[in-house]
């Protein structure tokens, strides 16, 4: 068995998928390849561009540290709070995720010291590299290490959130595990397996209207080198991308494809969801359990009005805190992911409909993906919105140490989104579940089998979920 | 072929309907409270993340008054959509006092800097009904019969 042959489990095509997954790219409905519009090919087949735009998002990452380090205490007044918990953490919802799928993973500026060591070089891949360069090992793949460490940053969020300090520390662990990540194993192992919000972004990738993808597989089978597979740094081989969730979009298998046969296409939202699956994979599932049980959760805390949850969020090491701790821990291991469980289950009893469980779970828990997304971003209006001046005030003075570099750091001026933003959180959240419906509706015509009362109970597990964000939200 | 045609006509009616019932769920005027207005006083002991009682509920029309205690630091209380704001130093008491016309549900937040979570130190204030989130109720249900509907065969 070859390297290629070895690619991670889930980019694995057998003899007999890939003919089905040809058929389907040739007659691909509703794409607009963007690597064929002559000005915008240039930007994505050099390199630099894209280095240029992560050498800024670097030096934004350096200067947040030293933000966080040094500036304030009060978080209001520090650019490490407000950038990464109200400028940035906002974006990633409302802008690089739904327009871009894992669009910020291609800038990312977390994974680009280590990735230099491995390669050698800045641009490209040198002769004299880093590391050892060991594979990752099998047990450890999926994304359950990404949902652990999600439920970590959950457990001490309130901490992080309003902490300059916790947060610069929060992003040194990160850009420290990448490094060592990159030179103990091969390719972007922390991106792939570690990083919350690698998991975040990539669960959420698959209803983003953005894919790389072979345009021919026929050619592809007949090219021995396999260049895109060898240049992939998240090591993956584009003939066997079944959705978005794992391409970080770093554009290295167009660049390094000798016969111009990838495309990067605008495509309808969700165009990822709705297929059937052979596998029986749970770590995505539960990676979007934790998701939708963290919206939950986190709107209870800093937008509900209960001082008694915020304090105890707050008190690391408390009594409290430890209480909220195993609620906040029961919720994400116990409550979400058995209701969904029995929901599906209850489908498949009612249906008849005879397949494993394990299988159907995985199957179905794309129905989550529409419901998650926009319980986020109707989260995310509800506190980032009213903050927003706080990014002026803090561009012009950004360690909260009395500097006024713009003359906007005394801006009092904030957007009185009071009126619109409930109206705004209700549509979002109709928006998430009309669409996990309709993903519902996908899956079960796909399945062709007692539809109706597979799907009610998934349907009305959501329709609870949506309910409980409501009252969280604008009750 | 008749079954074929007149299911296509029950199709195209359940889904007339359920626009019928989207369109009264987002137009249908809820019913007014009929309860004379009183004067309603509410004495909020604030401390650092947390609003004593941190619930209020009035009806329409009722005049209310907030009497803002600061027990730790200096706190502030601004309300969603009333645009009102009152700030209390210290162990000293602010008064707002306002007539709740607006129906509906409107969080109250803290306007100075107490701490840590001063940013997420928030209260609710709820005038009769919550329009808003029976109307949401039901469209979600809606949205689920819809998708009822469409997955059954």
């Amino acid at each position: 068995m070859n390297r290629l042959q070895e690619a991670a489990w889930e980019e694995r095509v057998s003899q007999g998928s890939s003919e089905p997954i040809r058929s389907r790219r040739l007659t691909l409905p509703e794409r607009i390849d963007l690597y064929r519009i002559p000005w915008i090919r240039p930007l994505l087949q050099s390199r630099w561009p894209q280095f240029l735009i992560r050498s800024l998002t670097l030096a934004g990452f350096v200067f947040t540290i030293a933000a966080g380090l040094f500036g304030s205490r009060v978080g209001s007044h520090n650019f490490a709070i407000i950038f990464v918990w109200i400028a940035w953490w906002t974006a990633l919802k409302l802008v690089f995720i739904p327009l871009g799928g894992r669009s910020w993973c291609s800038v990312c500026p977390i994974a680009l010291p280590g990735e230099w060591l491995q390669q050698g070089g800045i641009l490209e891949k040198r002769h004299r590299r880093f590391g050892l360069n060991l594979r990752w090992p099998k047990r450890l793949r999926g994304s359950w290490l990404q949902s652990s460490g999600f439920l970590l940053i959950g457990l001490f969020s309130a901490l992080t959130l309003t902490n300059a300090r916790v947060t610069a520390w929060v992003l040194v662990g990160l850009f420290g595990m990448a490094i060592v990540l990159s030179l103990v194993f091969e390719r972007r192992a922390f991106c792939s397996y570690i990083c919350p919000i690698g998991g975040f972004t990539g669960i959420y990738a698959k209803t983003a209207p953005v894919e790389v993808r072979v345009i021919d597989t026929k050619i592809c089978a007949a090219h021995s080198e396999k260049t895109c597979y060898q240049n992939c740094p998240w090591g993956l081989y584009p003939v066997a991308l079944r959705d978005s969730s794992q391409c970080g979009l770093c554009m290295e298998c167009l660049r390094s494809c000798p016969k111009d046969n990838i495309a990067v296409n605008l495509r309808p939202f969700g165009s990822d969801l709705g297929q059937a699956r052979q596998s029986s994979r749970l770590d995505e599932t539960f990676l979007a359990l934790v998701m939708i049980g963290s919206a939950l959760a986190f709107s209870a805390v800093f937008v509900g009005p209960w001082g008694i949850l915020k304090s105890a969020a707050f008190a690391i090491g408390s009594p409290a805190w430890a209480l909220y701790g195993l609620g906040f821990l029961a919720l994400n291991l116990v409550v979400m992911p058995g209701s969904f469980a029995l929901a599906v289950w209850m489908g498949q009893r009612w249906s008849g409909y005879k397949t494993q469980l394990r299988r159907a779970i995985a199957n179905q828990s794309q129905v989550l993906l529409p419901l998650g997304l926009f319980a986020w971003i109707a989260f995310t209006i509800s506190f980032a919105l009213p903050k927003l001046n706080y990014v002026l005030s803090v561009v012009s003075d950004p360690f909260g140490w009395g500097w006024n570099l713009l003359g906007t750091a005394n801006t009092t001026w904030s957007p009185d989104v009071s009126g619109f933003s409930p109206i705004l959180q209700v549509a979002l959240l109709l928006i998430g579940l009309l669409w996990s419906t309709s993903v519902a509706w996908r899956l079960a015509k796909v399945n062709n089998q007692s539809v109706f009362r597979q799907t009610l109970p998934i349907l009305t597990f959501c329709l609870v979920f949506s309910l409980a964000m409501l009252w969280l939200l604008v009750g | 072929m008749i079954n074929e045609i007149s299911g296509r006509r029950f199709t195209v009616w359940r889904w007339v309907v359920l626009a019928g019932m989207v369109f009264l769920v987002l137009f249908l005027p809820f019913p007014v409270n009929a309860t004379t207005p009183v004067d309603r006083t509410f004495r909020i002991q604030a401390s650092r993340f947390e609003y004593s009682p941190s619930v209020l509920s009035v009806h329409p029309g009722d005049r209310v008054t907030i009497e803002l205690l600061a027990t730790d630091v200096v706190h502030g209380l601004y309300i969603d959509g009333y645009d009102l704001e009152t700030t209390a130093d210290p162990g000293q008491t602010a008064r707002l006092t306002f007539v709740a016309d607006r129906q509906g549900s409107f969080r109250f937040r803290c306007t100075v800097t107490c701490g840590n979570m001063h940013p997420f130190m928030i209260g609710k204030l709820q005038v009769g009904h919550n329009a808003l989130l029976w109307r949401g109720s039901l469209l979600a249900g809606l949205a689920l019969i819809a998708g009822a509907w469409r997955v059954r065969k």
